[in-house]
């Protein structure tokens, strides 16, 4: 494929929203309507097709956040003070109490856009857990992506999408971020989309770490393996400040397909246990108080439930088991009759499964491959990769403005979701230190976002114009892996083993290698220390060599080459954070062996930055 | 190999330019092969086994094997996926099969209208209020 081939397509808008996730579809429904009263336009732009794109494309079995505030259940002061423990302290107050404060009014949305809701008899929500309601959410994604692109419609020609665009780089004009470019991943076109204000809402990261399933099963990872870091090398290399990358997030799942806990958990009252059926929530219980206030607060951390069970397999107790059986034998003997008891079984049988069928299909298909009755035998559960995704129970984002009514001294600037980069916003798993916010909480941040950058860009009218010159020279590094891949491909009969060039694959299992072996990963027990990730960040100073051989021979690998790129940045600035803050603070997602205790001095956050001026990283410690 | 085309029923949607798989595959991995007119999964390891292609396949020509490198084999699950609701069959490695029905939309595909009739209360561009808010709310908006 000849890369002097390609067209190039100029777009100009006003606000360019990345992605077309929860996040990106919930600023493109509420910046249509800001931008309609303000004469603004609105393009929003999304590597897949919006209807089935991003983490929730398969489905979702629950909305994780839901306050129920209308019927005063819950407090916004209650959410934040939850999100605050589970993350050991590290959390912006701001920015979680935004989301919260406008959630409902998404459910509510969602509701009436057609997303079937359980209810009980007198017409309320089926809570799941505490900020938890169940939903028949195969379609989840189909609903909110035609919410939005509706909205979009209504705007006439200011509002537009593109599908099967991929983002590689923004554009920057001297202290702004002034839209992005990209190519199609379906014909030779090149992009520019020039713009006043730009939204990352790109996603989380997945694959930077080596899973645990490497054959076919390495697209089975937890999160979606399509979430490839863009969101953090954009705002990374805008100069954006970033906040939290060490705080991944490892998942306990059904093992291998990684099935969602959380029905058992919490709405069939299940427990786990090891080989020998002890609870270790119990008999490890003494262990949450070195961990303490966070250990001792109740429910306990995410983290620190790893944690305990991470100790149970050192001490060789496994295979750790979620006790479906004797879950749901207790949910029956509480009926006494048994005509109804029989009508309960069948009822619980099928929530069960439809928890697997909404929104992960493996976990159905590995029961039946293993011919496992939930009512009959217990399922093991594991410790998946690490994962980024600020969206659950990670952190990591980019370091934005809170609202200004909400934020403590210094943590607005002007923008709500602003980063620090003039012009630049993050929303979703875009934006660090405002965890738990899920899908409903990703799609209202999402709108928070959105209709602040539409008033950013009526305050700043002024049209941005750009170096033509830098904009070729963009043009030529992105499409430079498909001219790699042309002037040396013909020197080796296989054309995936050239010693000019790296093929992404191969790219991405050696970050994996890397960031496994180094970084604290799933096959050495999540442990790390400041030898073994200075040696890994040593490795990766190779990778971004190689990085310049990267070698496409068609637009999907072109793609791939620069999905790998992305992950790059995304672990290096992962190595940078975990070396900076010396301590160990969420000991179930990766332990500090040379800092294995929490410390006082480090009740703050860790943030790192990339200067594009010096091409230099620095980090700080910010305070709460 | 995790989402597979069937031969013998797929016939490349009628020689589209593109296939409804190609259209939907959230990863890129499905394509047609333009010799066969078969569509195909071309990287079946980074294959999410989302079923978003065997759900809008017209002619049900796409099914599922589990990852072969923890799944025994023998197992089917399918959808068959209407406007309203979604069925499924799931057939063991013993050969059980149990069936389960699901709602999964409550409106009229294409019906959606964003402000669902909520009317919104306060029309400041800086002000926190969001669109629909506090109709959609249904309390007031929180504030410090």
């Amino acid at each position: 494929m000849n890369a002097d081939q390609f067209e190039t397509v100029v777009v100009e808008t006003d606000l360019l929203i990345l992605g077309g996730g929860m996040a990106a579809c919930g600023a493109a429904f509420e910046a249509s309507f800001w931008a309609k009263k303000h004469n603004q336009r609105v393009t929003l732009v999304d590597k897949a097709a919006m209807e089935r794109s991003g983490a929730v494309a398969m489905g979702l079995s629950a909305i994780n956040l839901y306050l129920g505030l209308k019927h005063g259940k819950n407090s916004v002061e209650d959410y934040v003070n939850y999100v605050k423990t589970d993350l050991m302290g590290i959390a912006r107050e701001d920015l979680v109490a935004n989301i919260a404060r406008h959630v409902d009014s998404t459910v509510h949305l969602f509701e009436k856009w057609g997303l079937p809701i359980w209810k009980d008899e007198d017409g309320n929500y089926v809570n799941e857990g505490r900020w938890q309601i169940m939903i028949h959410g195969e379609s989840y994604k189909n609903i909110v992506s035609e919410a939005a692109k509706n909205a979009l419609r209504n705007l006439g020609e200011n509002g537009s999408y593109y599908e099967r665009i991929f983002i590689t780089e923004p554009i920057m004009f001297e202290d702004r971020c002034a839209g992005a470019v990209g190519f199609s991943v379906r014909e030779q076109k090149f992009y520019i989309f020039k713009a006043k204000a730009v939204l990352d809402s790109m996603g989380g990261a997945v694959h930077i770490f080596r899973p645990r399933s490497v054959g076919e099963g390495l697209g089975r990872s937890w999160y979606p393996p399509f979430n490839s870091g863009a969101s953090t090398y954009f705002a990374l290399k805008s100069g954006a400040e970033m906040t939290c990358q060490e705080v991944r997030f490892v998942p306990v799942r059904f093992k291998d397909a990684y099935g969602p806990v959380g029905a058992w958990f919490l709405l069939f009252k299940s427990k786990a246990t090891n080989a020998r059926g002890e609870d270790y929530m119990v008999t490890r219980a003494a262990e949450l108080e070195k961990w303490a206030p966070y250990g001792t607060a109740k429910p306990t951390p995410a983290n620190l439930r790893n944690y305990l069970m991470l100790l149970e397999l050192e001490d060789g107790n496994g295979p750790i088991y979620m006790r479906t059986e004797e879950a749901i034998r207790e949910l029956v003997a509480q009926i006494p009759d048994p005509k109804e008891a029989k009508r309960k079984l069948r009822e619980l049988e099928s929530e069960a499964w439809e928890d697997f069928l909404d929104m992960t299909i493996s976990q159905a298909l590995n029961w039946a491959s293993h011919n496992i009755m939930p009512e009959e035998v217990p399922s093991e559960i594991a410790a998946c990769e690490p994962y980024f995704i600020s969206s659950h129970s990670g952190a990591s984002g980019a370091w934005i403005s809170g609202p200004e009514d909400l934020a403590a001294e210094g943590h607005f600037w002007g923008y709500d979701n602003m980063t620090t980069v003039k012009g630049l916003f993050a929303a979703g798993d875009a934006s660090g230190a405002s965890s738990h916010k899920f899908s409903s909480g990703s799609f209202t941040e999402g709108r928070i976002a959105g209709k602040a950058a539409t008033a950013f860009c009526v305050d700043h009218p002024d049209r941005v114009e750009m170096d033509p010159a830098r904009l070729d020279e963009l043009r030529t590094r992105i499409l430079k892996p498909l001219a790699v891949f042309e002037e040396h491909h013909g020197y080796t009969q296989d054309e995936d083993v050239n010693p000019h060039f790296i093929k992404p694959k191969m790219f991405m299992f050696r970050l994996q290698k890397i960031m496994d072996e180094y970084a604290g990963g799933a096959s050495v027990g999540f442990k790390t220390s400041a030898a073994l990730l200075t040696k890994g960040l040593e490795y990766l100073q190779f990778m971004h060599e190689d990085a310049e051989k990267l070698a496409a021979a068609d637009l999907h690998e072109l793609m791939r080459c620069w999905e790998n790129v992305h992950r790059l940045w995304q672990a290096e600035s992962h190595i940078r954070s975990v070396l900076f803050r010396e301590e160990t603070r969420w000991p179930g997602y990766y332990f500090r062996t040379d800092h294995p205790e929490m410390k006082q001095e480090w009740e703050a956050f860790a943030n790192c930055r990339w200067d594009p001026d010096t091409r230099e990283w620095s980090t700080v410690k910010r305070p709460l | 190999m995790p989402s597979f085309v069937i031969t013998e029923k797929c016939d490349g949607c009628k020689a589209q330019d593109r296939t409804a798989c190609q259209y939907i595959c959230p990863n890129d991995l499905m394509v047609l092969d333009k010799e066969k007119n078969k569509a195909y999964n071309r990287a079946v390891e980074m294959c999410w086994e989302c079923y978003s292609c065997v759900k809008i396949c017209p002619t049900q020509a796409i099914e599922v094997r589990g990852y072969a490198d923890f799944m025994p084999l023998g197992a089917v699950v399918q959808p068959l996926r209407s406007t309203e609701s979604i069925m499924w069959a799931v057939r063991f490695r013993n050969k059980t099969v149990k069936r389960f029905k699901f709602p999964i939309r409550t409106t009229e595909e294409g019906s959606i209208e964003p402000d669902a009739g909520f009317s919104c209360g306060n029309e400041e561009l800086k002000g926190p209020t969001l669109r629909t808010e506090p109709e959609s709310l249904g309390t007031d908006l929180y504030r410090k």
